[in-house]
């Protein structure tokens, strides 16, 4: 390494085998050496607009089954993509054990380079190492699950035909959001087999238990309060209720799925999970990859070994990237992501080297600590954006976005400012960003919590309402109908305010049939 | 060390399963946006590749969303200027609040527009008038091609071999490059065999000669093949478009009052069709529009479908009108005369016996002439099998016995016009197979 030092990597802005990897070395001397990060291995594939077009369309993934909404999605970005009106990635990156990263064969070289060191290092690093994608997702399964996945589908569209297989996953995408697990670990992927021969034998004994209900009188008698009571408490009890997955749980309990559409609902679930962490982690994501290729970035440029002119145009891109427009600006679209969470481990670095005497008082913990890379490193394994916001935003982070606090009650026809940047604003403004950022309370919680399997079989949802926001009803009714569809009965909806318990509305299938 | 693979020459059209899944679906809003733009564009421009707009009704993804005006909300925002606590802002309209925050994670597509291809559009057109595949298929091909011979290449399939080509080629090598005749083979052979008949000293030596000179022009002749493969010529063809020839299509029909929106909507589609056939088969074509009421004009598309004229019906004017464009402008030598004729049926009384007479002048001069009849649909029932009807259907009647290349129909809903064209499209099938 010493001897290459003071060496450019590449001259040309014209790319080719040989520079990427001379240039991939150099930063991975960087990465591992300097950074200390843990990275699984790297696979680079270069591709063309076309194909990264297509990766787009199916959400990122490299083999993903067939279905219209993502034909409409492609449709969709092409059109804006041919306009002119947005632009492609330079890079996609996938969580899978090899870390597969796209890079798009039009970059310039300088931009190969920043692509590598923020994909292949930044976020194939917080891949291996952020608890949450340790925990819920399985990098090194995913490939050849997806691999099942398609062929599996593709086989059911030749038997069932292709538009009973897509009835049931327009049905399984309506409620993918609420087919998670939140609070308990999934199972893994990998004891494939064993959860197969799991799940046959119980679709074996609900089908035994089927004929027998069928042979019931179908009028149930009226039974006094109490029992009736107990044994709702029971049924629950036995079907592990309530389930906020609810796909799950039709997957589990539904009682007209043939077993090839249980396995498309497994399917869809097990993606929507794959995708969970991501959602939750998009600050951080973006920022450590943000911040891993800034810094080795210039550490390359420090040692010579990047021209002064490539150094410029990343630079470039590297501000385009962290751009942060004001909320009154044409351009305001939310919080950017690269922006917040590069921003943040900035100053971290800050912190820990430099710090001043608010942050003594804020961060007493890592304050002049000296070591921000460790400090980076645990703060990446450890966090999720909202404990990572709350954690660790800074008062001078707050001052320097400007960043207030508004709130916004449906009932007033204006806006209230709640908090600024100022000495009595910064808890307020910091917990409500870090609540926003909180995927699972920002989501409807919608909770299966009853369902009659002797009497009429329906399907009993509650939605907890926080803060009052109410579903879209032409939404929630369409949605709703597609749960009846894999329910084969009946669904209802209640809505329950959180906090008092009140009920605020009640809505069912059953009326708009 | 970085495994790098370079996937660009990967196949690319991994999505085309899914746009095409997509289509499928949005299939029914895809139909009417194709009819809209049918009925808005020129005849000639149908089945051009088409912008349309998609509204996202039918092929919504609905989830479970947040409705935008309920609940109590609160956003952190960047970029403060001179807000302090308390402030109060107006609400801005339409809900939205402080940039797109609250507008929902939901994707934010409205209408959005793409392109269907020529064959897209053509399919969903079709759709609805019902035609047969392979009348479809012809439509949709816009050329034909035919192999023309073109020259000589190096490289061909062995049927293709052209021997004088080669032949030459392979002598005048030959030549270049001496290669040893047969017929000096044959003299010192036969030399060879006449001295060994006497033995000799000096025979010897002179076979011993002869024999080396043989053996020297042996090898040089297996050095320098009598056929090399850079004598080899294929004979090269190469599909050319077949010759097309002009034609001109003449669209007439009544504007009385009584031709309604349906009507027109009926006739266009009608002469959109025809329009198509031609296009498949010549490279040139034009369009005459003439209208009429009890005079007939010749006009521009817009004026011919939009603009309402008072006035009789007098349909022979028209068949007038058209007589004299043909000869001002279009000689059958050099045309061919496509003419589509739409109308309701009423005629002034008397006029009919006047067209039968022009008719017959004009069906000397055409390739086909279709005639459609646009009736209620109520009426398509009474009138389904009765050669009775109108004055002028009844005086059509009579044409159509003698010219095999007149069609006429009543039609009441856009399934019914096909039949019409079906002889044009069956002779053209016919012609075809012939050509193959």
């Amino acid at each position: 390494m010493t001897k290459g030092a003071g060496q450019l990597l590449f001259q040309s802005s014209d790319w080719n085998f040989d520079t990427l990897s001379r240039t991939y070395d150099a930063i991975e001397a960087i990465a591992l050496g300097e950074l200390k990060l843990d990275v699984y291995p790297n696979q680079m594939e270069i591709i063309s607009s076309e194909q990264m077009l297509d990766a787009y369309s199916s959400v990122g993934m490299p083999l993903m089954y067939q279905h219209w909404s993502f034909g409409k999605r492609f449709v969709f970005e092409d059109h804006l993509y041919r306009k002119g009106r947005r632009g492609l990635a330079y890079e996609l990156v996938i969580n899978s054990n090899p870390c597969i990263v796209y890079l798009m064969e039009e970059n310039t070289m300088a931009m190969q380079a920043l692509v590598t060191a923020h994909a292949a290092f930044g976020h194939n690093h917080f891949f291996k190492n952020n608890y949450l994608f340790r925990q819920w997702t399985d990098a090194s399964a995913i490939l050849s699950y997806m691999e099942f996945a398609k062929k599996y589908i593709a086989k059911c569209e030749e038997r069932h035909g292709t538009a009973a297989v897509e009835a049931i996953l327009d049905s399984a995408h309506a409620i993918m959001d609420q087919g998670v697990f939140r609070y308990r670990r999934p199972p893994r992927l990998s004891s494939e087999r064993e959860r197969e021969r799991a799940r046959e034998r119980l679709e074996y004994e609900e089908q035994t238990f089927n004929d027998l209900w069928r042979t019931l009188p179908r009028t149930t008698a009226h039974h006094n309060r109490a029992e009736a009571e107990r044994d709702a408490r029971e049924r629950k009890k036995a079907l592990n209720l309530p389930e906020e997955n609810l796909l799950y749980f039709l997957e589990k309990t539904s009682l007209i799925l043939e077993p090839w559409q249980r396995e498309l609902l497994r399917i869809v679930r097990v993606i929507a999970q794959y995708f969970y962490p991501q959602r939750q982690t998009k600050v951080m994501n973006e920022g450590c990859a943000t911040f891993v290729h800034y810094t080795i970035m210039n550490r390359l440029f420090d040692k010579d070994r990047i021209s002064e002119g490539a150094m410029l145009e990343i630079l470039q891109s590297h501000s385009n990237v962290v751009f942060q427009p004001g909320f009154d600006d044409p351009r305001y679209s939310g919080m950017n992501p690269y922006a917040l969470g590069f921003a943040m481990m900035q100053d971290i670095q800050r912190i820990c080297t430099e710090p001043t005497a608010e942050d003594r008082d804020w961060f007493p913990e890592i304050a002049g600590n000296g070591d921000w890379r460790s400090t980076l490193l645990d703060a990446w394994a450890n966090h999720r954006d909202e404990s990572f916001i709350l954690q660790y935003l800074s008062p001078t982070l707050i001052r320097k976005f400007r960043l207030f606090l508004l709130t916004d009650s449906a009932g007033d026809n204006y806006l209230e400012v709640a908090s600024i940047h100022n000495e009595r604003g910064y808890q307020a403004v910091r917990a409500a960003l870090a609540r926003s950022y909180d995927v699972g309370a920002n989501q409807q919680d919608i909770q299966v919590i009853d369902v009659d399997l002797l009497g009429d079989r329906q399907l009993r949802l509650q939605h907890n309402v926080k803060n009052g926001v109410m579903l879209e009803e032409a939404s929630r009714d369409a949605t709703l109908r597609h749960i009846r569809h894999l329910w084969g009965y009946d669904v209802s909806l209640i809505g329950l305010d959180a906090e008092t318990g009140e009920e605020l509305y009640e809505c069912s299938t059953d009326e708009d049939m | 060390m970085a495994n790098f693979i370079d996937r660009r020459l990967n196949p690319k059209d991994k999505s085309i399963g899914n746009r095409q899944r997509f289509l499928r679906r949005a299939r029914e809003e895809l139909k009417r946006a194709v009819k809209e733009q049918v009925k808005s564009v020129g005849i000639a421009d149908v089945g051009v590749g088409q912008k349309v707009s998609m509204p996202t009704r039918g092929v919504s993804e609905p989830t479970f969303q947040p409705a935008a005006d309920t609940g109590d909300r609160e956003r952190v925002l960047p970029g403060n200027r001179e807000f302090m606590p308390g402030d109060r802002l107006r609400k801005p309209q339409g809900g939205g609040g402080g940039g797109k925050a609250g507008a929902g994670t939901g994707e934010d597509e409205d209408d959005f527009q793409f392109v269907l291809s020529r064959a897209e559009v053509l399919d969903l057109f079709f759709e609805d008038l019902e035609l047969p595949d392979m009348v479809k298929l012809s439509l949709k091909e816009t050329m034909t091609f035919k192999p023309r011979r073109a020259g000589f290449a190096i490289t061909g399939s062995p049927t293709n071999i052209n021997i004088g080509r080669t032949m030459r080629n392979s002598q005048g090598r030959r030549i270049a490059l001496r290669r040893p005749k047969q017929s000096e083979i044959d003299a010192l052979l036969e030399e060879l065999a006449e001295l060994e008949k006497k033995p000799g000293r000096q025979a010897s030596e002179r076979i011993a000669m002869l024999k080396a000179e043989l053996d020297r022009l042996e090898r040089r002749r297996r050095r320098v093949p009598f056929i090399d493969t850079v004598d080899i010529r294929f004979n090269r063809f190469e599909q050319q478009p077949l010759p097309n020839a002009s034609a001109v299509m003449f669209c007439l029909m009544d504007v009385s009052a009584s031709m309604g929106e349906r009507e027109k909507d009926l006739a266009k589609r009608f002469f959109v069709l025809l329009h198509l056939f031609l296009k498949r088969r010549y490279e040139r074509i034009e369009i005459v529009f003439i209208r009429h009421t009890d005079e007939a004009r010749e006009v521009d598309e817009e004026t011919f479908f939009y603009s309402t004229q008072s006035g009789g019906t007098m349909v022979s004017t028209a068949l007038a009108e058209m007589l004299q464009v043909i000869e001002e402008r279009y000689p059958p030598s050099d045309w061919n005369i496509y003419a589509a004729q739409a109308s309701d049926g009423d005629n002034i009384s008397g006029d009919s016996e006047r067209c039968v007479r022009l008719l017959s002048r004009v069906m000397q001069l055409c390739q086909y002439y279709a005639y459609v009849e646009i009736i209620d649909e109520r009426e398509s029932e009474i009138f389904a099998r009765t050669d009775n009807g109108t004055s002028l259907w009844r005086a059509y009647r009579t044409i159509d016995g003698e010219w095999p290349n007149f069609q006429m129909t009543r039609i009441a809903k856009p399934a019914d016009i096909y039949p019409v064209f079906r002889k044009l499209f069956a002779r053209q099938s016919q012609s075809r197979q012939l050509r193959k």
